[in-house]
């Protein structure tokens, strides 16, 4: 018996085992709601703007493992997923995100609330497409799924007309899909891992690089075997940070553009680079030419497009990073790094990734207190200042991760992403690490937070600034702040150089607007507070906490390396 | 930098073309020409794709190509013995009677068609190579004031027998 595509949607949701689902209605998908209304099975998460609905999704991917599946309404509902589908792009996030459409008879009208969603979406999306024939409902359905989760996770967008939605079709939902243009690496070239792993055997100064498709792939454990085995130091990217345990005796820490000092100068200095699951995305070279200048360079990645696109790799291996470490751990041995793990550790020494201890409360003394108060959390950042000094500072292992917009650094991803995750996993304490920039971004979700129970703790460092790249100002453009203070108002003087005393105050009032959703607000103005802060916080099960901690205006993200220029070059401390 | 040729089976569905000319568009590759038509099977198209690039680059359009879900399969016709055609319209304009009888002549030597001719223009049909074509519009830019050209992109398939190209 035929039913109709709304019927078609719905059953494909259970059969693909979704339970929650991120929507926002509006004209064209009321019929696709109405369907969800009437089955009842499926949880319906509405936030308070689409953009933020897909970062919901994003953390709620990244926390379950499982598809992040959205439903926005044409148009405006369309356009405003463009940025957080982008993000999932970059990051590779399985997420199924579905748009209504006006009626076929009226696509190319300029319908009210028409959008080419899928022409816009294209360049940012694993596959894209409009359902133009109910008989093909199901099919693409199954696709979408099938390609949002498989190879190199990514965003799919469905775009359904009106008319689909409520035509009759066919009621099967296909087990299983066959695209011949479609088919992920699925195995490990063994010539080539061996080829690695003789280069390792022989390697004086091998570094594993390890980025964010290690955690994709569920390898974490496997990469900590293979240093533990090995003996080989392990640096990561952002997005890799994680990767291994963050108290791996043989853990470095971060490499790139605001990477360790000592992490960066092994990349610069070790004469065998294995890479795994990182693009060497810019913020991770630097300076093409002066990279790893000394190393032959092992890279393995499951994107075969990723591999020597930026840095011309001796040994590519197009692999799964669970696969390709895998078959390593069968074949390497213990190795005597003895002498190179001494000079790392006196790089160590020599610039030991420290903030001042001097002056009150600094972001490292934030972090040292999360780690503190926290065995078994998530942590979601936002973008800027405060992501950089959490991927620096936070520990990471078994019982705590870290969640965070890497590749296309999203300001106002953090908040709705913890919420997402918060969702995900709801007995798991969730914090939202953000920035009084960023946060303003998407912070209408708090009603979301309340209406779903959803409860997550959000440590707002605020410095009055759009903090990143008023450091960039400060150090390279003559502390030039065009349109970073926050609380420039239209009678300030024209060119301000810093904060003083005739700076009026700071809009918001985070205490009150916390207040005025009915959760709790914390302001930390000095380094004894944070952790009564945070204990608090930990224990305000019922509703969401909001902890402003008012930090110096100019702490910067050090070491830096300045844009383009070599790994090794990195300004340590501030003028 | 060498024009590098690429045959390309793509799914016959809206918005393929699209997505195909966009991936060069957004990530800079320049592409010199795309040809599509569908082939034997109607659920499927084959574009002939000539781009300008050094060799990292061709390996990098190379794999994003093959990365995209709605295509089928890609083959690199650079090195490989092919035939390969383009079809060319060229009008010549405010001939003389001594234009025109030049216009006779180069087409008698380039093997190329008189398609239509009028009082004072003559138009030029043929079909050959892309460097055939090329040298051709060269010849008329320099014998004659005003032409309008109208080429039609190139195709190939693969030899069966001939190993030139």
């Amino acid at each position: 018996m035929d039913i109709t595509g709304k019927k078609m949607f719905v059953k494909a949701l259970k059969e693909e085992g979704v339970d929650t689902i991120f929507a926002y209605p509006g004209g064209t998908v009321t019929d696709l709601f109405d369907e969800l209304y009437r089955d009842n099975e499926i949880e319906i998460v509405l936030p308070r703007h689409e953009q933020a609905l897909v970062h919901e999704a994003e953390g709620y991917a990244r926390e379950t493992g499982k598809i992040g599946v959205c439903l926005v309404t044409s148009g405006p509902g369309a356009t405003n997923t463009i940025t957080a589908v982008a993000d999932a792009f970059y990051d590779s996030i399985p997420l199924v995100v579905f748009t209504g459409q006006v009626p076929l008879n009226l696509i190319g009208n300029d319908a009210f609330q028409e959008v080419d969603i899928v022409g816009m979406t294209r360049g940012i999306t694993k596959y894209s497409v409009t359902v133009r024939d109910r008989k093909e409902l199901g099919k693409i359905l199954k696709m979408a799924f099938h390609i949002a989760s498989t190879g190199k996770p990514g965003p799919v967008l469905i775009d359904l007309p009106k008319d689909i939605q409520v035509a009759y079709g066919p009621s099967e939902y296909p087990e299983s899909v066959d695209i011949r243009g479609y088919k992920p690496n699925e195995g490990v070239h063994l010539g080539q891992l061996k080829k690695a792993v003789k280069l390792l055997k022989v390697a004086r100064r091998p570094i594993i690089l390890a980025g964010g498709g290690v955690k994709i792939a569920g390898a974490q454990k496997k990469l900590e075997k293979l240093a533990n085995i090995t003996h080989i130091p392990v640096v990561t990217t952002v997005m890799g940070k994680g990767a291994i345990s963050s108290d791996n005796h043989y853990y470095i820490g971060n490499s790139g553009m605001h990477g360790r000092y000592a992490a960066n100068m092994a990349v610069a200095q070790c004469d065998v680079l294995f890479s795994i699951g990182t693009r060497f995305n810019d913020r991770i070279t630097g300076d093409l030419n002066e990279f790893a200048p000394k190393a032959k360079i092992v890279h393995v990645d499951i994107d075969a497009a990723a591999i020597s696109r930026n840095v011309v790799v001796d040994v590519p291996i197009v692999a799964d990073a669970k696969l390709a470490l895998d078959q390593m751990l069968e074949w390497v041995e213990e190795k005597d790094t003895t002498e190179w793990l001494q000079q790392i550790a006196a790089w160590e020494k020599e610039n030991p990734l420290e903030m001042r201890r001097d002056r009150g409360m600094s972001p490292q003394m934030i972090m040292e207190g999360l780690n503190k108060v926290f065995d078994k959390a998530t942590f979601v950042t936002d973008v800027g200042q405060h992501q950089m000094w959490a991927s620096q500072f936070l520990e990471v292992n078994d019982n705590k991760r870290i969640i965070t917009s890497g590749g296309l650094g999203t300001m106002g991803f953090g908040f709705p992403a913890a919420l997402g995750a918060k969702i995900g996993h709801p007995s798991k304490d969730v914090i939202c690490i953000t920035g009084d920039g960023g946060f303003q971004m998407n912070m209408q979700e708090m009603a979301t937070s309340v209406v779903q129970d959803a409860p997550v703790i959000v440590c707002i460092l605020n410095n009055y600034y759009l903090g990143m790249v008023r450091q960039m100002q400060q150090l390279f453009y003559g502390k030039r702040y065009a349109a970073t203070c926050l609380r420039k108002r239209k009678g300030c003087p024209d060119f301000c150089k810093g904060p003083s005393e005739i700076c009026p105050p700071y809009e918001p009032d985070f205490m009150k607007w916390a207040d005025s959703y009915g959760v709790h607000g914390i302001r930390v103005t000095k380094e004894e507070e944070i952790i009564p802060a945070l204990e608090t916080a930990k224990a305000n099960k019922d509703k969401s906490t909001v902890i402003e901690f008012m930090i110096a205006t100019e702490d910067l993200v050090l070491p830096m390396v300045p844009g383009g220029k070599a790994m090794n070059e990195m300004i340590l401390k501030a003028k | 930098m060498k024009d590098r040729w690429i045959a390309l089976y793509v799914e016959n569905q809206v918005g393929v073309l699209a997505k195909i000319s966009g991936l060069f568009a957004g990530k800079s590759y320049n592409l010199k020409s795309l040809t599509v038509g569908t082939t034997e099977n109607e659920d499927t198209s084959r574009m002939t794709i000539c781009a300008t690039c050094d060799d990292i680059t061709f390996e990098q359009i190379k794999k994003q190509l093959n990365r995209m879900v709605e295509v089928i399969k890609v083959m690199d016709l650079s090195n490989v013995p092919i035939h390969m055609k383009e079809i060319l319209f060229a009008k010549i304009k405010k001939c003389s009677d001594g234009d025109k009888a030049e216009c006779f002549r180069i087409a008698q030597a380039f093997h190329v068609e008189v398609a239509d001719i009028g009082e004072d223009s003559v138009l030029l049909e043929c079909k050959l190579t892309d460097r055939r074509i090329n040298e051709l519009i060269n010849l008329l830019k320099l014998r004659f004031k005003s032409i309008e050209v109208v080429r039609g992109g190139a195709v190939a398939v693969e030899s069966i027998s001939t190993s030139c190209r």
